[in-house]
């Protein structure tokens, strides 16, 4: 239960951060990524933030054997560079630079009531779910190939 | 640089690091919003009620956000229907191949110090600005 209520309140300060950072807005986005136009840097000042923040905060937290309120960590482990990661994140960021919005900012901007974000959301779950379909499929081929239920490049890491 | 906010955007993005570090902390997992959101897709016991009810603090927060400052919701960008379906698509399906966002990857993982995030960061903040270049500067700002 107390896990519970430390995720909600997690996923509040997460929002209210997105919303104060200017990541719920799509220009502010845009202009980010706009490089060699009228470039507004904001978005890396909110990097600068998370990460200094999290970098140290991290760091003192795995000193600690367990989480507080669960068994062990969850985090990833892999070092590989592999092409689903390049093609994937590839894939991520066109969408992201065509759309305005990532999923977090996405999320919460659902409050908002807009109807173009109730699109892009429901585009985006889509989008997973399609993954997901893809992805089994894969599977069930490379059981047949090999007999091994799971590929090596299916193995997850977040 | 017209609309540069250097102050809200650090205060912004440490209150997002210090999410991340209190779901580390007390629930041991990592905070990466495209992770959470598609573990609710293919739900498992035990490990899909804390998705959910973190997906209901966002919304939560973004709530009062609306109540409080709801000038923090605008669109700002001209995009059709067809242009958000198809961005919305390519962020679903990109984050999953890849297994991560801009938090998962660019927060949580750079923070690790991860190889692969930092790739993937590289990558996702290149293709973005590919994208935006052709339609800022190619397409007239319209989508």
């Amino acid at each position: 239960m107390t896990a519970l209520v430390t995720a909600f309140v997690s996923g509040m300060i997460f929002s209210i951060g997105l919303g104060i950072s200017g990541m719920t807005q799509p220009a502010k986005v845009t202009a980010f990524l706009d490089f060699t136009g009228n470039w507004d840097p904001s978005l890396a000042c909110v990097m600068i933030g998370a990460i200094a923040v999290h970098a140290i905060l991290y760091r003192v937290i795995r000193r600690r054997p367990t989480p507080l309120f669960a068994s062990a960590f969850s985090i990833p482990t892999r070092q590989d560079i592999d092409p689903r990661l390049l093609g994937g994140s590839a894939l991520f960021g066109i969408g992201w630079g065509l759309g305005g919005f990532c999923p977090g900012p996405a999320v919460t901007s659902l409050a908002s009531g807009h109807l173009s974000v109730v699109l892009f959301v429901a585009a985006m779950i889509g989008g997973m779910s399609l993954y997901k379909i893809v992805e089994s499929r894969q599977e069930h081929k490379a059981e047949v190939q090999h007999g091994s239920p799971t590929a090596s490049w299916l193995k997850a890491d977040s | 640089m017209e609309q540069f906010t250097p102050l809200p955007s650090l205060i912004g993005g440490m209150l997002i690091g210090l999410s991340a570090s209190a779901m580390l902390l007390f629930n041991g997992k990592i905070a990466g919003i495209s992770g959470i959101v598609a573990g609710l897709l293919s739900p498992t016991k035990n490990d899909t009620l804390w998705r959910g009810v973190f997906i209901a603090g966002l919304l939560t927060g973004g709530l009062l956000l609306r109540i409080v400052s709801p000038q923090v919701f605008p669109m700002g960008i001209s995009r059709s229907w067809a242009a958000l379906v198809l961005a919305g698509m390519l962020v679903g399906f990109g984050t999953r191949l890849g297994n991560g966002c801009t938090s998962g990857h660019g927060v949580c993982g750079l923070s690790r110090f991860s190889p692969r995030s930092l790739i993937a960061t590289l990558t996702f903040i290149a293709t973005g600005a590919a994208a935006v270049y052709v339609v800022n500067h190619l397409l007239g700002g319209t989508l």
